[in-house]
Formats: C-alpha cells, sequence, structure tokens
C-alpha cells in the first residue's frame, strides 16, 4: 500500500551510482528537480551522501552552497544511513495531550538513544516527528512507512522486534 | 458478501490491515464469498478498524475490531453498530466534502463516476471561465487552509493575471497538529481532489498542477500518485478532460519535513528547489508565483469543495454556514478526545457543542481542561469560552484563530506552563529565519517562559513585550502567531506557571 522505508545493506555511494538516481531525475524548470533528486538519493543510500553535492550542482547548474543550503534547511535530510528501522515518534500537541512526553522518555530510556541516534548495532534510528495526522488516535508514532496508533512503549518495542523480522505488517489485499 | 475495511493511515495506525488479513483468512476457512474492499475512513476514528459488511445493499457497521473477531463478526454473532449514517456522529453531519470518503475503494474511477463523481467537471466544461468563477465566488467559498481568504477573489486574479504556463498548486503540506482532513481527503477520496484541480485549471486558464504533500504522509502519497496515473487513464486527466478539448495534467511533489513550507511563498521556493523562506508580497502567488507564473495555490479541502459548488450550484453551498463563513468545514477532533474522528458540519456550531456534545469530551473522562484550535499557531481556550461560535470571524474575536479546523482537547492533566514552552520551541525550531523577531524572538522566549517556569515572575513582562515584537515584526503567521498559544496558556493558566491567580490581571 505504501513504500517502504529504510533497511538497507545500503549500495556504494560511488560516481557512477549517485549519477544514475542524479540523472534519473534532473530535467525540469531551474532547480526545481533538487527536492525530488535529494528524496531520490536518500531513498537508495539512506542518506544524502556528501560527494553528491558537487555533481547535483553541476547537474542543475546552482552552486554547490545552494545544495548544501537546501540540504541542511530540510529536517528530512540524513547526512549519515539511518538504521535497518526508523521509528518516530509523534511530538506534538494531540500526542502530548495522550502523554507522548512520557511515553518518549521511556522509549529513549529502554533503546539507550536520545533523538536522532541509531542503536550500536544498527537496527534502530529514533527520530522526532511533529505530527503524522494520527492525532484523533494520539500517541502516535511511524516505523519506516507503517503508522502506529494509541502507543504505549511495550507496542512500539514490540513493532520493532516484530519489524526486525521484515513482517511490516502491511495486508496484501 | 462485500466486507469493507479502510486503509486510512489511522484505521492502518489502529490494527485495519491485520483485520482484513483475519477477515480474508476467516471468510476462506467458513466458505464464504466475501469480496474484501479497502476504503477510506468514515471519520469515526474511535471505533476504527470499522468494518461494514454489505449484504444486498444495506450495510452494517462493526467496530472497533480485532483480528480476533473475524469468525464471529462473519458469522452474525459480533454486535452491530448499526448502519453508519444512523450512528449520530455521523448523522449530525452535513457531508458535502466528505460525501464519498469510506464509501468507496478510493482508487476505483467507476465507483467514483458512480457515486456522484465526475458531475462538477462536467457541468465546468458546459461553462465559460468567468462563470466558473463566479459560482465559486457565489457560493463564498473561502481558503481552508487558514487564513480564510476569498477563494472567488484570487480565481479571478489568476484567470485575468499575464503571463503564460498558469500553475494550479495544492497545498497538502497539512503541518498543523491536531489537523487529518487533508491527509483523509487524499487517502479516502483523491479523485475529488483531482476533479477539484482540473475545474481550476479550467477556470483560470491553467493546464498544469502540483499537489505538494508532506513526506509524513506516506499512504497519501501513494494513493494521490496511483490515482493521478488511473485519472490519466480514465480521462479525468490528459489532453483531452473527459474528452473535451481541455487540457489539464498533475504532478505529486514530496515536502521534507519543514513546517514553514506550508506556507505559500516558502512552498513554492521549496517547489523551486530553494530553501523554504518565506517571500515578502507583493508580488502576490496570483500574479507571479512558481517560477514567476501565476499560480494559484490552495488547501486541499478548497480545491476539494468545488466539485460540489459546480455539481449542486454556488446556493446549495452557501446555504449552509454563519455569517461571512458559508458552507461546510471538515472539523478535526483530537488529543484527549473521547470521539476522536472528523466532522464535517456547516459553520456556526459553537466550540462547546463540538467538544462536549460531539467528541464527547475527553478520553479519560476527567474534566476538559483546554482546547487548542486552529494548530500549533493556535489559541488555547478555556471551557468559558465555549459558547465561541464556530466560524473565521468569530474565532477572531475570541483571541483566536480558526485555522485548519482541529481543535486538540487536553484533559485536567495537561500542564500549559510546558505547552506554551513547546509552542515557542517549536516556532524556534521551525523558523525560516528571515526575519529577526520570529528567528530570535522564539529562542528568547523559550528562556523565558523557562525562567518563568523556574519561579522568576519578573520574566513575565519580558514575554509579553516579546510576544509583541513577534506579532507586530514578524512577516508571516508562524512568528506573528506564536504568541497566541503562548499569551493564551499564560493568562488562562497562570498557576501552571507558578504564578498566583492575582498574576491574571497583570498578564492582561
Ligand atoms: C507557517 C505557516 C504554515 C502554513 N501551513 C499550511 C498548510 O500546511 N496547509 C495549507 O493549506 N496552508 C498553510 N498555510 C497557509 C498558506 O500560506 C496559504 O494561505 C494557503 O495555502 C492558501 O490556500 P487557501 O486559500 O485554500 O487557504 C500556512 C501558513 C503559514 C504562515
Ligand atoms: S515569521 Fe518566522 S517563519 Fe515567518 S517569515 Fe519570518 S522568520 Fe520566516
Ligand atoms: S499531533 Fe501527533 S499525530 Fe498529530
Amino acid at each position: 500500500m505504501s513504500q517502504k522505508g529504510p533497511r538497507g545493506p545500503w549500495p556504494q555511494a560511488t560516481e557512477a551510482a549517485l549519477d544514475e538516481v542524479i540523472v534519473a531525475h534532473a530535467g525540469g524548470e531551474g532547480a526545481g528537480a533538487l527536492l525530488p533528486i535529494l528524496h531520490a538519493l536518500q531513498a537508495r543510500f539512506g542518506h544524502v551522501p556528501d560527494g553528491s553535492v558537487p555533481r547535483i550542482a553541476q547537474a542543475l547548474n546552482i552552486s554547490r552552497a545552494e545544495v548544501h543550503g537546501v540540504i541542511t534547511f530540510y529536517h528530512d535530510f540524513r547526512a549519515q544511513p539511518p538504521g535497518r528501522q526508523v521509528l518516530r515518534l509523534c511530538r506534538s500537541e494531540a500526542c502530548l495531550a495522550m502523554g507522548a512526553e512520557g511515553i518518549a522518555q521511556d522509549v529513549r530510556d529502554r533503546l539507550g538513544l536520545a533523538w536522532g541516534e541509531t542503536s550500536a548495532d544498527g537496527a534502530v534510528t529514533l527520530e522526532p516527528v511533529y505530527c503524522l495526522g494520527l492525532c484523533a488516535c494520539a500517541p502516535a508514532a511511524m516505523l519506516d512507512t507503517r503508522p502506529l496508533g494509541r502507543v504505549g512503549s511495550d507496542a512500539l518495542l514490540a513493532a520493532l522486534a516484530q519489524g526486525a523480522t521484515g513482517d511490516d505488517g502491511e495486508a496484501t489485499p | 458478501m462485500r466486507v469493507h475495511v479502510p486503509r486510512d493511515a489511522a484505521a492502518r495506525a489502529l490494527g485495519a490491515d491485520d483485520v482484513a488479513r483475519a477477515l480474508a483468512a476467516e471468510a476462506e476457512r467458513m466458505g464464504l464469498r466475501a469480496e474484501i474492499v479497502r476504503t477510506g475512513s468514515r471519520g469515526m476514528i474511535w471505533l476504527e478498524p470499522l468494518v461494514e459488511i454489505e449484504r444486498d445493499g444495506t450495510r452494517i457497521a462493526y467496530g472497533p475490531v480485532r483480528p480476533e473477531d473475524a469468525r464471529a463478526l462473519l458469522s452474525g454473532r459480533m454486535e452491530a453498530l448499526g448502519r453508519v449514517e444512523d450512528i449520530p456522529f455521523f448523522a449530525r453531519q452535513t457531508r458535502l466534502t466528505f460525501a464519498r470518503v469510506g464509501l468507496n475503494d478510493p482508487l476505483d474511477l467507476a465507483a467514483y463516476g458512480a457515486t456522484g463523481g465526475l458531475a462538477g467537471l462536467a457541468a465546468a466544461l458546459a461553462l465559460k471561465p468567468e462563470a466558473i468563477v463566479e459560482a465559486v465566488r457565489d457560493s463564498g467559498l473561502r481558503g481552508r487552509g487558514g487564513a480564510g481568504f476569498p477563494a472567488g477573489i484570487k480565481w479571478e486574479t489568476v484567470r485575468t493575471a499575464p503571463g503564460a504556463g498558469k500553475v494550479i498548486v495544492c497545498n497538502a503540506d497539512e503541518g498543523d497538529s491536531g489537523s487529518f482532513a487533508d491527509r483523509m481527503l487524499m487517502e479516502g477520496d483523491p479523485f475529488l481532489l483531482i476533479e477539484g484541480m482540473a475545474i481550476a485549471g479550467i477556470a483560470t486558464g491553467a493546464e498544469r498542477g502540483i499537489v505538494y504533500i508532506r513526506s509524513e504522509y506516506p499512504d497519501a502519497i501513494a494513493t494521490m500518485q496511483a490515482a493521478i496515473a488511473r485519472a490519466e487513464s480514465g480521462g479525468l486527466l490528459g489532453p483531452r478532460l473527459l474528452g473535451s478539448g481541455r487540457s489539464f495534467g498533475l504532478e505529486v511533489r514530496v515536502g521534507a519535513g519543514s513546517y514553514v513550507c506550508g506556507e505559500e511563498t516558502a512552498l513554492l521556493n521549496s517547489l523551486e528547489g530553494k530553501r523554504g523562506i518565506v517571500r515578502a508580497k507583493p508580488p502576490l502567488p496570483a500574479l507571479s508565483g512558481l517560477f514567476g507564473r501565476p499560480t494559484l495555490v490552495h488547501n486541499v479541502l478548497t480545491l476539494a469543495a468545488v466539485p460540489f459548488i459546480l455539481a449542486e450550484g454556488a446556493a446549495a453551498y452557501a446555504r449552509h454556514g454563519l455569517g461571512r463563513s458559508r458552507g461546510t468545514i471538515p472539523v478535526q477532533l483530537a488529543g484527549c478526545v473521547a470521539r476522536g474522528g472528523l466532522f464535517e458540519t456547516g459553520m456556526g456550531l459553537s466550540l462547546g457543542t463540538l467538544v462536549d456534545d460531539i467528541a464527547g469530551g475527553t478520553a479519560t473522562g476527567r474534566p476538559v481542561k483546554a482546547v487548542q484550535v486552529g494548530g500549533p499557531l493556535g489559541a488555547y481556550f478555556g471551557p468559558e469560552h465555549f459558547d465561541t461560535p464556530f466560524g473565521y470571524e468569530e474565532m477572531d474575536g475570541a483571541g483566536g484563530i480558526l485555522g485548519h479546523a482541529g481543535i486538540t482537547i487536553f484533559d485536567d492533566s495537561a500542564d500549559m506552563g510546558r505547552l506554551a514552552r513547546f509552542a515557542m520551541e517549536f516556532c524556534a525550531l521551525e523558523s525560516c529565519g528571515k526575519c529577526t523577531p520570529c528567528r530570535i524572538g522564539a529562542v528568547r522566549g523559550v528562556e523565558t517562559i523557562e525562567r518563568i517556569l523556574e519561579g522568576d515572575a519578573t520574566a513575565v513582562p519580558l514575554l509579553e513585550e516579546l510576544c509583541d515584537t513577534m506579532r507586530d515584526g514578524s512577516l508571516c503567521a508562524l512568528g506573528g502567531f506564536a504568541p497566541y498559544p503562548v499569551l493564551s496558556a499564560l493568562r488562562g493558566w497562570p498557576g501552571d506557571f507558578g504564578l498566583p491567580p492575582a498574576n491574571r490581571q497583570a498578564a492582561e
């Protein structure tokens, strides 16, 4: 039903591999292709590799500084590949109203991770997110692209364990 | 027998996929001929996963359904909720925009046409562009993205704007917490949005459109992309709309986790491959928007309201509402809420009716302490404000905003001091950095609130001054409205800031 999220192992970001993605998404007016290129790079390599900056700049005819400025402006783009799963916990108001703060604290303690960190074994990256549109079934979370509602820390850890087996809980029909 | 199981992200978040799987397996085991249809959500999220069983044209609802209920459900031994249309929460609504959401497989174009879809586009194709704009103007439709600007005026500006390559941009960034109507519409009835955008294209002379969807909505992105592909092969998009000589094409673009990119000019910058910095106006996007082209930017719900207006007439839409707030609004009930979900209604119900009667108060059964209306930049209201009617001018008059019509409910365990701090923190985190009052002010604001929370009451006037500066000196509503939640919390609940109730006056 929806695209899968992070997994890895990620392919080597060789120049040829980078160019393949960049060329496939370049084109159109001005630098309009920049965000699509960055998303495509991140989908392929798990992050936006440093080495892609000059190549994107050249393909779109803009400066490296502009490319870098865009990458750092948007919260989504990562400088390093994430863990095999990315768990995002909503920190916004509707979720706060249902105790999201305490749950996030508990999850951070149990995983031993601060926001933005990846576990030492590379299994999971923990990130904050500001609303998932699941505010009527708060507190909400997203594991890769799988939405989770009315979660507690036990349910989140169980979803992580289930996800680690490759079962993303999606139905076939 | 047909079995309808929602595929809406909220239903999935509550286990709808597991339920669909269990129902399919159980039906096979029982030797039943059951067709499982994945639909949008009917909007009663507290009952999700809500399953409807259709026999001989009648749909009976059950919910919340767990996978282990599959056998009981299929053999008629599970307690039913009755017809969705008879459930009071649903029966009290006026569903114009969301009429079809939850009824059909959202990607079934034939079902869309069979249930009233395409009538608006067909009507528009028979009209002159001016007449389409007139219908939108006469309907009284105002922008549902927050600012409430009359849609008809914007359409006329774009229609008469000189310049080639006009564009329709749908703002599906839906960054406001407590809001999910855009998401539900895109996941539940994507053809309606496509139809609304095509009508906007015909009216203004634009042949191309872009839907900018936030990356936090993977399901909505996938559904819109699939719907566009089907609309192209079905003649709802492409070089010959419904066989006419008109052409309109559509593409999806994905945001990258920036709240301020919901602001229309920041969104345009983002589409141009730039940082999401807010642009000064003028020029208006309607005259010089995406790459300098005349651009009609609208929220999902504004565009999705258009097919009804064209199909049924402006008066049929304007008949609903209050004062200058015409038509219906999909209210989103969120947070610590007994009956959370989407409630489409004519404008003008009181806040208290929505919170107490319709939403049923809090999820915990404890008293409602506060509600935040209109997302992270909206004010907090206590029950003493519950007689305020839900309309643009009315919410404004009460010192708040209507915004995207999300209502987030908090019970008496809420800590308004922490929520005020969060509001400032969010502003600091998401500021595009263009203006100093917002960029620096929000950081100072967080520090100042912390000082107050640590017991330094002398910081209160500082905070108020800072909020004044932000309100007056910010280019957009991120810096300009962040003072709403902060000051409303401070004034309404001084005790949560460690201040004596007497300070209530001092703060005013
Ligand atoms: C900080 C900020 C965030 C905004 N976020 C959104 C949003 O997520 N969706 C939206 O439709 N409008 C948003 N807006 C309002 C848009 O700037 C604009 O008014 C709207 O897209 C116009 O469409 P409408 O006329 O249909 O309301 C935001 C405005 C500001 C200042
Ligand atoms: S108020 Fe804040 S977000 Fe808005 S333009 Fe100024 S700096 Fe940018
Ligand atoms: S506030 Fe958490 S999902 Fe919307």
